[in-house]
């Protein structure tokens, strides 16, 4: 290769380089995130799709699990590749106060008192209300289980059960079972003793507690026979007796609602559309169809009044199913998340 | 009456429609050396892992001091195997791969070092003894493959053209050092290779295999000078050969004329009949060369090429009709290309054999 | 000549330097914030400056003075980086239950002029000395309260080291039961995968690609495949229950999934190859007449394997238990899928702190343990498995 060769050669190849270097990364079309499944099919139906038609633009999506270092990474790492994130209500809260989120533009939304009280924050605003409760196979117990105080009877329901590993609901539904009132959980929960009593009360169902830790678990537990009864999400019950026609049931009694919301994250590049896909999603038409297709609670007020009163039945936020849940105490998980994770997994591996 | 040490008795190994070895029968004396030489694929290392207990005969028997083996094991077997590619372990000493068969027969350990030092003593290796094989030359590995083989003391040793992979000259060297063991040990040694002249350098006898089949088994002697067929003639050594038919007897010789013209006295063999299409065979070193014509077996040639081989001259010849080769002293006078001589040899160095 | 050889030099260098680029990126830099992270303890110190030097003299048991909830809030007020106020929460809370949100009503209370200048009137948590020993405490700019707690260690009030209280956390089982998972998955690869690799290094042709391409397949198909062939396989209701039930050996369907027995099952499934294909790679390199040239001297052929094939296979063992181990040790989402409640392993751990809790020093810390813990047994193998494995060398 001659000198003068190589030095053409050379300076293409830099050339090149200089060039895709300086070339600016192609902008990323709106990133929604959600979690997954049936549930982000149908949000794909009722809101992204009519969104991104509305506005002629491209939606793209992905999908998470949850876990709150994952955005704060996101976040710190520079400019985040999600734009809007359902999140949950601790995550919310966190972010909030972290800053890692966007603060919103009401005026675009709507008015807030149109919304439920958990759906309205500065960062987000709900996306859904689910509930998380007692579920089991009415073919395999006509007469079923209609309380915590009945998952914990051995005699009557004999078999496995299983519960969401981690402290969070477990404590709750322990210690509704052990006789608590709904309105004093919480007080009990912020004493030592109430926490040593949950504990206690778990040890009594002893071998036959086993642990799910994804949604779709609890399903294919309850289908497969592996367990008598679970928690589990009432929006998964109701899906999977629609799509697969089973005859599963989901216990109102002691069910405990949280509300997932929808955040903008800190130095999004799309944030004028993310903002846009909001108050799009916090329209009560798009909500009304999202009912329909799964069984989660809807944030606007208007909405919910407009949901046929069949498919009402089974929201979570129904009057008649609020009347018997226990709202989710956010405040309490903020503060004791990591230490009762200690604990619980203490006691996990004590067993 | 011959102590037979090893018969084999019809043995056949075919592999799928391939027969490997056809019906062989062969007896192997008892403190015999013997070679089964011949080209690749011609069954000689397939008789010997028959002999080994590595590979079963499809049909025949195999017998070891009149007892029928075919189905006892390899390990129970008794015979030291000496392999082309020497088969040490590399994961032990010099002194545990030759204490390996004394371990396997359970013999005592002081027993056994004194036996791996003899072992060690004979093949010249017992400063060696706490090296690994790779830290060994081939030749080195070599000699430790035949003090393993030897240390037990088997009846019978079979080695697998065990000299293969060395230089020549290392190969002169363990040939001489493996026949005075052979010598002074009295051992049956089977011996597999393709190389005519280790067999020749080697062997009480040598068994010429050629296709699973023995072309002729006898002395070194024999075989170099008295060929049997045309292809033991030109698979031992190199040779003369042409052809012609027996034109009469005279005198207790032999006449042939020659195809290409030409008329040869030559020692007479009485099976041939006048008539019989023959081959006659001169070994090079056996050619005269002169200026003059001889009296008898003289052919007229042209010299092509002359070649300085060190220890002898190797003169390429064209006679009528055939080329032919001389090996003469290299003392003796140049033959320059082109010059036109006469080639000539005595009667009783011309061997005749069927085509 | 010189500057010949230096030229080779240089050409050497620039050949490895993507090598030492990529591990000094993508090993030793992350490995370096990693043990940053775990000591590292600044982010309450950097916010509350004033507060440091009003806490100097505080006995640790009397209530707060009125001096230090007056530097407290104006460190508050002054902090104007919400990133680093959350650092710092998160921070406090991990030390103190419920300083998030005592810390948020804090912090809205102190953004009106009027607050002040006691705390214990925003909120009477603040006369607690509990919420103040959580300041005092992290306001050293280095620390080993992280290592300490990823082995289930603290410092007690007179700052010696000393254990958690009971059932407080389990770190030190689950590493334990971590590497104790990890032995037995790898026995089990051993007991399966040896005899798996003979035969596939003694067949030919395309019996042994298909050996290959089973033992491999596990690497290739999707977690959520598996898990489901291992669900459809090993419940109660299974493919291997209904099987030993119809052949009457036995009378009640085995637990054979969300136990201990699952784990290993699955784990061993999937770490298979990674013990069978460097077992199968040495085996190739032994010279096939070793095993004949044994049995001629006189081995019979299980004593030959003992004394010639095993030994010189055992680098392979070696490498392939090696590797199995040690990404067994890393192992979490298996065990969450088809273990039982007692099964989780130290990476679920790691995961919950870094990803859930966002307690990067805690996942650190955890991380560090880890590493230093395989570590030391690697040396001690290596130390155990040294002299078999020069041995094995070719």
């Amino acid at each position: 290769m001659t000198t003068k060769y190589a030095l053409r050669r050379l300076g293409f190849v830099s050339a090149a380089v200089v060039a895709i270097a300086t070339t600016p990364a192609l902008a990323r079309d709106l990133t929604i995130v959600g979690w997954g499944g049936a549930t982000q099919d149908a949000q794909r139906e009722a809101y992204f799709k009519p969104f991104a038609e509305k506005e002629g633009t491209k939606v793209l999506e992905d999908s998470w699990d949850g876990g709150y270092g994952v955005l704060q990474s996101k976040v710190s790492a520079g400019t985040p590749n999600w734009d809007l994130v359902q999140v949950e209500a601790e995550e919310l809260v966190l972010g909030c106060a972290d800053g890692i989120y966007e603060k919103l533009d009401w005026e675009q939304i709507g008015p807030k008192e149109d919304f439920l009280d958990e759906s309205v924050s500065d960062c987000g605003v709900g996306a859904l209300t689910s509930s998380t409760g007692l579920a089991y196979d009415s073919e395999k117990w006509p007469d079923g289980p209609k309380s915590w105080a009945d998952f914990w009877d051995l005699k009557k329901y004999p078999g496995k059960r299983a519960l969401r590993k981690g402290p969070k609901y477990t404590i709750e539904f322990a210690l509704l079972a052990d006789g608590v009132k709904r309105e004093e959980l919480y007080e009990v929960m912020s004493t030592p003793e109430g926490i040593d009593r949950a504990f206690k009360k778990l040890e009594e169902l002893g071998p036959n507690l086993i642990w799910w830790e994804a949604g779709a678990q609890p399903i294919q537990l309850l289908a497969s026979g592996e367990v008598a009864m679970t928690a589990s999400y009432n929006g998964r019950i109701a899906n999977v007796n629609k799509k697969e026609g089973k005859k599963f049931v989901f216990v109102w009694p002691g069910n405990v609602t949280a509300t997932d919301s929808w955040v903008i994250l800190k130095g999004s590049e799309n944030k004028a559309a993310a903002m846009k896909a909001i108050a799009f999603m916090s329209q009560p038409e798009p909500e009304v169809k999202m009912a329909e297709l799964i069984t989660y609670g809807l944030p606007s007020k208007k909405a919910a009044a407009m949901v046929p009163a069949e498919i009402s039945k089974d929201l979570p936020t129904d009057p008649k199913n609020l009347a018997e849940a226990v709202p989710l105490n956010i405040e309490f998980w903020i503060d004791n998340n990591e230490s009762l994770t200690k604990r619980f997994n203490a006691w996990l591996a004590a067993r | 009456m011959v102590d037979y040490h090893i018969r084999l008795d019809g043995v056949t190994k075919t592999f799928g429609a391939l027969r490997v070895v056809d019906n062989l029968r062969l007896d192997i004396v008892r403190g015999e050396f013997l070679s089964l030489l011949g080209p690749s694929g011609s069954g000689k290392t397939t008789i010997l892992m028959m002999l080994a207990g590595f590979q079963d005969a499809t049909e025949g028997t195999i017998y070891v001091d009149g007892h029928m083996i075919n189905d006892i094991p390899s390990h129970r077997r008794n015979m030291g195997v000496v392999f082309q590619s020497y088969a040490l372990f590399p994961h032990m000493t010099v002194a545990q791969n030759v204490a390996f068969p004394l371990k396997m027969r359970g013999v005592g350990r002081a027993e056994i070092d004194a036996r791996v030092n003899r072992a060690l003593d004979m093949v010249q290796l017992a400063a060696l003894s706490e090296r690994r094989p790779a830290q060994l030359s081939g030749g080195q590995q070599q000699r430790v493959a035949l003090a393993r083989a030897l240390v037990f003391e088997p009846g019978v040793v079979l080695m697998d053209e065990p000299l293969g992979a060395l230089d020549k000259q290392l190969r002169e060297q363990m040939q001489l050092d493996i026949r005075e063991l052979h010598g002074r040990l009295g051992l049956t040694i089977v011996f597999v290779t393709h190389d005519q002249s280790e067999a020749l350098t080697m062997s009480d006898r040598i068994a010429v295999f050629n296709k699973g089949l023995i072309e002729q088994i006898d002395t070194p002697r024999m075989i170099y000078d008295h060929p049997a067929t045309r292809f033991v003639a030109e698979f031992i050594g190199e040779t003369n050969l042409m052809e012609g038919e027996i034109a009469g007897r005279e005198g207790g010789e032999a006449l042939i004329r020659l195809d290409s013209g030409g008329m040869l006295r030559v020692r007479d063999r009485a099976e041939f009949d006048a008539g019989r299409r023959v081959l006659a065979t001169v070994r090079p070193e056996k050619v005269e060369l002169s200026e003059a014509p001889a009296a008898i077996n003289s052919i007229p040639v042209a010299v092509t090429d002359s070649i300085y081989q060190g220890d002898h001259l190797r003169v390429q010849l064209q006679g009528p009709g055939q080329r032919l080769v001389a090996r003469r002293d290299r003392r003796a006078a140049e033959w320059t290309p082109g010059a036109k001589i006469n080639a000539t040899f005595a009667p009783e160095d011309c061997w005749v054999i069927v085509p | 000549m010189t500057a010949r050889l230096w030229n080779r030099k240089t050409r050497a260098a620039l050949l490895i330097l993507p090598l030492a680029l990529f591990i000094g990126i993508f090993f030793v830099w992350p490995l370096g914030i990693m043990v940053k992270q775990s000591v590292l303890d600044d982010a309450v110190l950097h916010l509350l400056p004033r507060t440091t030097e009003a806490i100097a003299g505080w006995d640790r048991t009397a209530p707060p003075t009125e001096a230090m909830q007056a530097a407290l809030i104006a460190d508050l007020r002054a902090a104007d980086d919400e990133k680093a106020v959350g650092d710092m929460v998160r921070r406090l809370n991990s030390a103190q239950s419920g300083y998030r949100t005592l810390m948020t009503k804090t912090l809205s209370a102190v953004a009106k002029p009027e607050t002040g200048p006691l705390l214990t009137d925003v909120d009477k948590r603040w006369a607690q000395p509990a919420f103040w020993i959580a300041i005092a405490d992290a306001l050293e700019p280095m620390t080993d309260r992280y290592l300490l707690a990823a082995v289930d260690l603290e410092r007690n009030k007179a700052g010696e080291i000393a254990g958690l209280p009971d059932g407080a956390s389990a770190n030190r089982t689950i590493f334990i039961r971590t590497f104790w998972i990890a032995a037995v998955v790898t026995f089990f690869c051993v007991l399966i995968g040896y005899p798996y690799a003979l035969l596939t290094a003694a067949s030919t042709g395309i019996t042994r690609t298909i050996l290959l391409t089973a033992v491999l397949l596990p690497l290739w198909t999707s977690l959520l495949v598996r898990t489901a062939a291992w669900f459809i396989l090993l419940q109660e209701q299974g493919l291997i229950n209904g099987f030993l039930l119809s052949m009457g050996a036995i009378s009640s369907p085995l637990p054979l999934i969300f136990n201990r027995t699952g784990v290993v099952i699955a784990m061993t499934h999937v770490l298979l190859p990674l013990m069978v294909l460097p077992i199968y790679s040495v085996l190739l390199t032994i010279p096939t007449n070793l095993m004949p040239a044994a049995t001629s001297l006189g081995a019979h052929p299980l004593r030959a394997f003992l004394h010639v094939l095993l030994p010189l296979s055992l680098r392979g063992v070696i490498s392939g238990a090696l590797l199995v181990f040690m990404t067994a040790v890393g192992y979490y989402i298996t065990p969450a899928l088809v273990g039982g409640a007692g099964d989780q392993m130290i990476s679920s751990v790691i995961a919950f702190y870094s990803t859930q809790t966002a307690n990067w020093s805690m996942a650190s810390a955890l991380g560090i343990v880890l590493l230093v813990i395989t570590l030391i047994l690697y040396v001690v193998y290596v130390q155990l498995s040294g002299r078999t494995s020069v041995n094995g060398r070719m």
